[in-house]
């Protein structure tokens, strides 16, 4: 039987008496993009937490490829909500960080990254010199280039506006369609997450399930006028639907 | 270098007007020399005196200088010890804060009968004036790290080693600058009151020698070498802040 790359098996989380999580199971494949979409305070944050190995889930096992992953850190590399660099590096140095963390350190590549992600002659910038778009670009690649094979990426355009976050979104594909990685994207926004992925988990309310599945069947590389397409439109509105009735 | 000549004339202003003001009543109400001398007469014998002096004054620099990195040390290391094991910090700490309260002029003639004349009770003294400031500060600034940046670097799988070095460090670097420089000064005056206790050389020693013989003069001479020194001491750890939290200036601008 084929392994998948991720895969969580039934599992649950409670704190407290409170139950976020109940169940829950998925699997994400090697170079596939994959969102988790959800209402706001279904747990999603949590989720990785689990994944990331911060906390241990009371039920069930997260296995990538043959392994045990379940409250062991350093398999995932990662890119939060803010850019979160750190602000005594330069843009180079932080880039860097995720390999550091993880022991061996490929300047040429991170060089080569940054000219690729738009960031080129800011290389030895500090953080607070860049917009914040290039920041969460820098963040972006700072994932890409950590060893680990499977990023988390934790709704990582929420903080932008209309216009950076749409620039982002084809950015962040354009980079993607050339550098394949599995990649798990979490968002509470049904068109990014249909713009970017194969494959879209929708969760219901706590205690967090999988309340439904959604193969994207838009065909790569993927253009801005998809957002207008009729067929667009009308998944739209189904997992619109489907979101809708996990929050009644 | 403007910016510091553009700010810097307003206090030289101020400290030459509260000399001329010194000057003038001093010479007006004839106050003998041994009860105030006038400024002049006290950069003259500052001047004439060098030769005597410049020894002294070398031997303190080099026991501030001394203690300070002791201080340094171990206030650091404290910092670390009590920051990485919570629950030594929670028994520790107050008695850290005992140790600021004994007077040290109190405790100077202890040492002396405990360890005698030579270095060590004089770097316990500076020590002990040093080391507070840097650990709170560095505490301080370990405790204020980003929750945001933390939450991140254990996501990437940093370890407690990693984000100690990595994040928790250079984020309390600006903070321990803050006590630094309050050590700095300190060390100064510490190391003053430690050759009080009884030593060869020093500025402690000058100026005890000079008040016994009521030669003010040297008093005052040795009051503005330890401001002088003071002062020198903090714009050194000004410059090595300015120049290892950079970024944080740039930011600021």
């Amino acid at each position: 039987m084929k392994v998948s790359h991720l895969t969580v098996s039934n599992i649950s989380k409670q704190f407290d008496k409170n139950e976020v999580i109940k169940n829950l199971a998925f699997t994400v494949e090697k170079n596939e993009f994959v969102s988790i979409l959800g209402p706001s305070g279904s747990g999603k944050s949590t989720i990785f937490s689990l994944i990331g190995g911060i906390l241990s889930p009371d039920q069930g096992t997260i296995h990538l490829d043959h392994q045990v992953i379940n409250g062991k850190r350093g398999f995932i590399s990662y890119m939060p909500q803010t850019p979160s660099l750190l602000p005594w590096r330069t843009i180079v140095e932080n880039v860097l960080l995720g390999q550091e963390l993880q022991g061996k350190k490929e300047k040429e590549e991170a060089l080569e990254m940054i000219d690729i992600a738009g960031l080129a002659g800011y290389e030895n910038a500090y953080p607070h010199e860049l917009s914040g778009g290039m920041k969460q670009r820098a963040s972006f690649i700072r994932a890409l280039l950590s060893p680990q094979s499977i990023i988390c990426l934790d709704e990582p355009f929420s903080a932008l506006d209309e216009l950076t976050r749409l620039d982002m979104q084809k950015w962040l594909l354009s980079i993607w369609e050339e550098h394949r990685r599995t990649i798990l994207f979490v968002t509470h926004n049904i068109e990014e997450a249909l713009f970017l992925s194969d494959r879209i988990i929708v969760l219901s309310n706590k205690p967090s399930q999988v309340a439904a599945e959604f193969h994207v069947p838009f065909s790569r590389p993927r253009e801005e006028s998809l957002f207008l397409e009729d067929e667009f439109l009308e998944w739209k509105r189904k997992i619109y639907y489907s979101l809708k009735k996990t929050g009644e | 270098m403007m910016k510091v000549i553009a700010k810097g004339w307003r206090p030289l202003l101020v400290l030459l007007l509260l000399f001329i003001g010194w000057e003038t009543v001093a010479i007006k109400s004839r106050v003998p020399d041994w009860l105030l001398p006038t400024p002049t007469k006290i950069f003259y014998e500052g001047f004439n005196g060098w030769a005597n002096f410049y020894p002294d004054l070398l031997s303190t620099i080099k026991l501030s200088l001394l203690g300070f990195a002791l201080g340094l040390v171990i206030g650091l290391l404290t910092a670390i010890l009590l920051h990485l094991l919570p629950f030594i910090r929670e028994s520790i700490y107050p008695l850290l804060i005992i140790s600021q309260n004994i007077p040290i002029i109190v405790l100077a003639p202890l040492l002396v009968i405990w360890f005698g004349f030579g270095l060590l009770p004089k770097m316990i003294v500076i020590t002990l004036v040093c080391f507070f400031p840097i650990t709170v500060a560095a505490l301080d600034g370990f405790k204020q790290t980003s929750n945001e940046l933390k939450h991140y670097m254990i996501m990437a799988g940093a370890s407690n080693k990693q984000l100690f070095w990595k994040l928790e460090l250079p984020y309390a670097l600006p903070s321990l600058f803050s006590g630094l420089k309050i050590s700095a000064t300190y060390s100064v005056m510490g190391a003053v009151i430690s050759e009080w206790l009884g030593a060869k050389d020093g500025i402690g020693v000058y100026m005890t020698l000079a008040s016994s013989s009521f030669r003010t003069d040297r008093v005052f001479v040795a009051i503005f070498a330890i401001v002088a020194l003071s002062l020198l001491f903090f714009s050194i750890i000004v410059l090595i802040e300015r120049w290892l939290v950079r970024w944080q200036l740039k930011g600021a601008k």
